[in-house]
């Protein structure tokens, strides 16, 4: 049985972080799952955990009257859902929807940010990886917005 | 007129085509498929190259050749109707005649291809000249290695081929990754532009040629996030798009910097490219 | 040789079958049409050039009375009106039910005989035949035009403000493939004429306007004297294009603020392109009866100045002014090298003269040669 420690050493996201750290993150997760059709968070709630996804799909969605509902962007295996646990004002700005059966580490981001006041390098290494994924996610929302399939061939 | 100078007009002039079969794939996207009107099969090409489409009285349009290469018999072109020309174009019906010149410019470089992995990246329509490489990979399974198909498409009304989408994925040794900008909620697949795909993409750079074709700016943030990913610039090849009249280098239309897409191209290395893309207006 | 002698030329070249095309005046300037003697030639005419003025002039109002018939420089026309016509027709079709037959009955051109073609001319034609008959595609409504050509040079013996062949290496001798080089000597009381032959056919009619005899043969110090003309006609020139190193200075300066200058003050009215004799561009357009049984494409010069010409669905590629005086300019004096081993521009100034802003070429060239942008202007993209 892989130990919850393992699979977040393993992880991509968390590639080259010092055993201690990844020591000290263990101490703030936990297996989940989540049944497909299921919402895991959804906008405006308090935003207190992040996951880890070893399994399945989770879309994102966003809601605006008069509109259909937007699908902004699909979250899978090997990747990680969700930032907002992160800075203030804490709450979700989009509502997460398993749309297949997903299986995933959740980390409490409470425990996890008093750990980061305490021990900056240990918050440095986590900003510097959720900067990575929030420039990833500018990026294809950038492509997004110029609706590059409208034009051209 | 001589037998000499008549050969040396060919490709100025359009030949008869009957249309045999026209499909619809989207809401404005159509698959024309021709054969000549004097019922030879001589249509070779290269998967990548185009030919100019004529509708008696309206005009002419560059377009990809999406069919099959191993077919000599047919010429299929899938065309979406965004103007005058293209609409006249897609509303031909079965037996009536097109004209075409060509094929014309590059192909993609499938030989070179030939004991390593092939990687297609295509966005919306960008998918019809591709499918060609697809078809010669899949029929010549053995002299390729892995086969791996990206496509993004706006929504999931605009996918291409949907159905051989789904057959390739279950070809051996091919992966197949669909994703779209703007996914309704009965959209099961994945989300996000193309270059999102690349991480569950099993690709392995060094041994792979990638091939891709889309808008513009798609392929340059593709081609930038190959890089990144290992590929060597030349190990990647765009197909371009600008203005044609003439697809053989008389016209000047087609020109970028120092390049005529029609007769240098369409098919570049990105690593010719890439000091282009990037410049405004150009 | 006289001026009699010479007169035998336009007959000798009808002999042969030739149409004989050459400079007349026309709606005030130097055209190129048929002509069926030398009278038809501007015969003391001459023109007054700047930028953005072109002006004829009869040749006694100063101190030349004489009876030149090249007594002038280059007009708007060029030689590629017939080798590169502005329209012609490429396809007729007619429908007959659902189908339809291409009809491949366009009459052969006429054979043509050239009379007076400048070197910088010579140069243009040169150009033009790598851009549409030098690569793997012939133009075959070029090449049918262009074969077999009966060429009658003229060497400069004076040059316009505009001129600056001498800094792109085309003139004012001519050089290359011509059948006959002529050097007219006019004078207080002469008008004579050296003509050297290029070319077999060539010999052959000079051979018939003069025949061989030591009287024809022009003398050491008449020879002298026609290369003492056309070099007269070399030290005139004030223009100056500084073409070293001129393709990468001009592709790492892309982004020059002289861009944004000269499109403050072009008008985009694709006059330079027109008159421009290496310039190819052309579009092509359908035309269709009302009955829709007979259609045609006519091919038609077209001009990078104009919005639809890099036109892709979606909108043009170059839509500012800026843009496409750019891709114009670096077009001829850059990407040209690489697409076809020459600069594009012959140095006839005709750009220059019939701008009707009076933009100059070397004038653009010299300003981003003097002020290169910065290496970290030149890096800085545009996305």
């Amino acid at each position: 049985m892989e130990t919850l420690e393992h699979i977040i050493s393993e992880h991509s996201f968390f590639s080259g972080l010092e055993s201690y750290y990844t020591n000290l993150l263990t101490g703030c997760a936990s297996n989940v799952r989540f049944e497909k059709g299921t919402y895991i968070f959804k906008e405006g709630e308090e935003a207190n955990e992040f996951y880890l996804i070893r399994a399945g799909k989770v879309a994102l969605e966003i809601f605006a009257p008069q509109r259909k509902p937007i699908m902004l962007a699909t979250v899978g295996e090997g990747e990680v859902l969700g930032w907002s646990w992160l800075l203030p004002p804490y709450q979700w700005k989009v509502h997460a929807h398993a749309i297949e059966t997903v299986r995933a580490i959740a980390l409490d981001g409470k425990c996890l940010r008093t750990k980061c006041e305490e021990n900056h390098d240990l918050g440095y290494e986590m900003l510097k990886r959720f900067a990575r994924i929030m420039e990833q996610r500018l990026e294809a929302t950038l492509l997004q917005l110029l609706d590059v399939y409208a034009a051209g061939k | 007129m001589t037998m000499a100078t008549a050969a040396t007009t060919d490709f100025m002039l359009p030949q008869p085509y009957l249309v045999q079969q026209v499909v619809k794939e989207t809401a404005d996207t159509f698959t024309l498929t021709l054969e000549p009107s004097d019922g030879t099969g001589r249509n070779r090409f290269q998967p990548g190259q185009f030919s100019m489409l004529w509708v008696f009285g309206v005009g002419e349009l560059p377009i990809s050749i999406s069919g099959n290469p191993a077919d000599r018999a047919q010429l299929v072109y899938t065309v979406r109707s965004v103007g005058k020309a293209t609409h006249a174009l897609v509303s031909r019906e079965v037996g009536e005649t097109v004209g075409v010149r060509g094929p014309f410019g590059t192909g993609w470089p499938v030989e070179k291809a030939e004991g390593r992995d092939v990687l297609v990246i295509a966005g919306g329509i960008g998918l019809a000249p591709l499918r060609p490489v697809i078809y010669e990979v899949l029929h010549n399974r053995e002299k390729y290695g892995r086969l791996v198909i990206l496509y993004g498409a706006r929504s999931p009304r605009d996918l291409l081929y949907r159905k051989e989408l789904t057959a390739w994925a279950r070809q051996p040794e091919t992966q197949v990754l669909v994703t779209v900008d703007y996914g309704g909620l009965s959209w099961r697949g994945h989300v996000g532009v193309v270059t999102t795909l690349f991480k569950n993409a099993r690709l392995q750079p060094a041994r792979t040629l990638a091939f891709a074709c889309g808008p513009e700016i798609m392929m340059r943030f593709v081609a930038r996030d190959l890089e990144n990913q290992g590929f060597a610039p030349e190990n990647i090849y765009l197909s371009m798009e600008r203005n044609m009249k003439c697809a053989v280098g008389f016209c000047g239309h087609c020109q970028y910097g120092p390049h005529f897409i029609c007769k240098d191209g369409p098919i570049f290395p990105y690593d010719r490219m890439r000091p282009l893309l990037e410049k405004y207006e150009l | 040789m006289t001026l009699q002698q010479l007169e035998r030329l336009v007959p000798a070249l009808h002999s042969r079958g030739y149409q004989v095309i050459g400079p007349i005046v026309r709606d005030g300037a130097i055209a190129y049409d048929v002509v069926e003697s030398l009278s038809d030639l501007p015969v003391g005419w001459t023109d007054e050039q700047e930028a953005g003025r072109y002006r004829l002039r009869r040749r006694k109002n100063d101190n030349n009375d004489d009876e030149a018939l090249f007594g002038y420089v280059v007009g708007p026309q060029s030689w590629k009106k017939y080798l590169h016509p502005p329209e012609v027709r490429l396809v007729t079709a007619e429908r007959s039910g659902r189908t339809f037959r291409i009809l491949n009955n366009e009459p052969a051109p006429p054979q043509r005989a050239f009379l007076g073609v400048r070197a910088c001319e010579l140069a243009a034609i040169a150009a033009q035949d790598r851009v549409l008959q030098g690569d793997r595609y012939r133009d075959p409504v070029y090449a049918a035009r262009r074969e077999g050509i009966f060429i009658v040079a003229v060497n400069c013996t004076q040059a316009a403000p505009t001129c600056f062949c001498t800094s792109m290496a085309t003139g004012p001798r001519v050089r290359g493939a011509y059948d006959l080089a002529l050097t007219e000597l006019v004078g207080p009381g002469r008008h004579e004429f050296v003509i050297e032959a290029g070319s077999d056919a060539g010999a052959e009619v000079l051979a018939e306007l003069a025949p061989a005899s030591a009287s024809s043969v022009a003398s050491e110090a008449l020879c002298q004297e026609a290369e003492g003309a056309v070099e007269r006609a070399a030290s005139q020139i004030r223009r100056r294009l500084d073409t070293t190193g001129i393709r990468d200075l001009l592709y790492a300066n892309f982004d020059h603020p002289r861009w944004d200058n000269v499109a403050q003050r072009c008008l985009t009215c694709a006059n330079c392109t027109m008159v421009c004799p290496t310039c190819f561009c052309t579009t092509v357009e359908d035309v269709s009866d009302v009955t829709g049984t007979h259609a045609e494409r006519w091919r038609k010069w077209d001009s990078c100045f104009s919005q639809n010409f890099s036109y892709i669905h979606g909108g043009s590629v170059r839509s500012s002014a800026k843009s496409r005086y750019r891709q114009w300019m670096t077009h001829k004096l850059a990407s040209w090298i690489d697409q076809f081993g020459s600069s594009g521009c012959v140095g006839c100034g005709r750009c220059i003269t019939w701008c009707p802003v009076g933009i100059d070429i070397t004038e653009e060239v010299r300003a981003i040669r003097e002020s290169p942008a910065s290496a970290k202007e030149n890096n800085h993209g545009n996305s």
